[in-house]
């Protein structure tokens, strides 16, 4: 029950085949080899696994690999272009807005989703949007600090 | 997870017919948020996969005769962010934006939460205080349910085998009325409701008393329920104090909580009393608002 299927993984066309009941976590990690995405609760709570799927932020660990088929996907290693971080990646240094990093890879894409989508958003907004993004060190405050940071560079 | 056969099919129709093959060892996915998280718990184990995922046009939210129809394929952040709905039935998207988090809510679709039938779910509460159809489909052709007949049990609803929701149809409230969804929700804002109430209101000409009402809960049986004694209650009656506890009363016969690390039995049937009266009084004060505006 393996099926071929055809991805645009951070702008590169990939093809890979799969068993139909693959993950599109474990298609990341495990089949074209992107370790960024981590996997934590495994049910879509705690945000660790988040990817775009066509610029949408979702869980990639209750995600059908398959149900990717055709479709696009950003990883936290699409991020970064021409050896520069991603202006997000870049304002969680500058702010601190990690601490062990496990959860750091799904903050910081979903904090992007957040900035393409709401380039100005209110820290009642970047609270709202970021729900889901649990960080097992609670470092939340520098978090927020970071996004509005990132926000703000945008605005220069 | 186990080993399963997956299929894509780009027609309702194509989806029909091979979940008619397979029977009950088909089961159909959308947004896959329920059906892959209890298959990796190994909840559920279906050797055949039909996902709706490629049919074109399932996810559209339109106005239709009145109603607005919320094709079954569309995300629950599509309906939140609807201007569509966040014209028309502004009590509806706040709910859908009351769901898990935005990723979550990026995922799961609308037909897929009712096919679900989960008890603890924001939407059904409130599609059956507006009154709403669950619009299904199958070998044997097209039906209606209404949402509060849907519901059967824990995670059983009224889907024969072989059918799929296609969609739902939200009837527009009539002039003078209000409506409001309350979750009490005392852990993460992206948690189940420790107890969910919609209510609607809708007041006679004189903008005080009240014509037709409908309450509905959700987290306090095996299913959603409508709470139809509180309702004939608060019928005919202004917003006064004694009105509130009684309608609070009526609602705490109707419910049967389980305990769990959300509260126990007792506390939840206490506190469905109590967000009652908040939805009731959230709702008549809209259905005021409402009124004073066409007069």
């Amino acid at each position: 029950m393996n099926r071929k299927i055809r991805l645009t993984v951070n702008g590169t066309a990939r093809a890979v085949e799969i068993p139909t009941y693959r993950t599109l976590l474990d298609c990341l990690r495990n089949d074209l080899g992107l370790t960024g995405s981590k996997e934590g609760c495994g049910v879509g709570v705690c945000g660790a696994c988040t990817v775009l799927l066509d610029g949408k932020m979702i869980s990639s660990c209750i995600a059908l690999a398959v149900s990717a088929d055709g479709h696009e996907v950003t990883t936290v290693e699409g991020l970064a272009a021409d050896e520069r971080l991603h202006p997000v990646q870049q304002a969680f240094i500058d702010a601190g807005g990690f601490q062990c990093g496990i959860c750091t890879p799904g903050q910081v894409v979903s904090a992007k989703a957040l900035l393409d989508t709401i380039p100005n958003p209110t820290d009642a907004e970047i609270r709202e949007w970021m729900v889901g993004n649990l960080c097992r060190c609670t470092g939340y405050y520098k978090i927020i600090e970071s996004i509005r940071a990132a926000a703000q560079r945008g605005r220069v | 997870m186990n080993a399963f056969e997956y299929a894509a099919p780009r027609t309702l129709d194509e989806a029909l017919s091979i979940l008619g093959e397979h029977g009950d060892d088909a089961r159909v996915i959308a947004g896959g948020t329920a059906l892959v998280t209890m298959m990796r718990q190994r909840l559920v184990s279906p050797g055949y996969l039909v996902s709706l995922r490629e049919i074109p046009g399932l996810d559209r939210i339109e106005a239709a005769n009145g109603d607005v129809r919320i094709g079954a394929l569309a995300t629950h952040r599509a309906v939140e962010t609807s201007p569509l709905v966040q014209e028309r039935i502004p009590v509806l998207a706040e709910t859908f934006r009351r769901v898990a988090s935005v990723r979550i809510r990026n995922m799961a679709t609308v037909g897929g939460a009712l096919a679900h039938a989960d008890p603890n779910q924001d939407p059904p509460v409130t599609l059956i205080a507006l009154g709403a159809r669950v619009a299904l489909r199958g070998a044997g052709g097209k039906r209606e349910v209404p949402v509060e007949d849907f519901f059967r049990d824990y995670y059983e609803s009224a889907l024969g085998p072989g059918e799929v929701v296609t969609g739902v149809m939200v009837p527009r409230l009539p002039a003078s009325s209000g409506a409001a969804y309350v979750k009490f929700l005392p852990r993460t804002a992206d948690d189940y409701a420790t107890v969910a109430v919609a209510a609607t209101v809708t007041l006679e000409p004189d903008g005080e008393r009240c014509r037709a009402a409908r309450i509905a809960l959700g987290s306090v049986s095996v299913t959603p329920i409508r709470a139809q004694g509180a309702e004939t209650l608060v019928v005919g009656q202004r917003l006064g104090v004694d009105l509130l506890p009684a309608a609070g009363e009526a609602v705490k016969r109707v419910v049967d909580p389980l305990s769990d690390h959300r509260g126990s039995a007792a506390y939840k049937r206490e506190m469905a009393a109590v967000m009652v009266g908040r939805a009731l009084t959230q709702a008549w004060d809209a259905a005021r608002a409402s009124a004073r505006g066409t007069r």
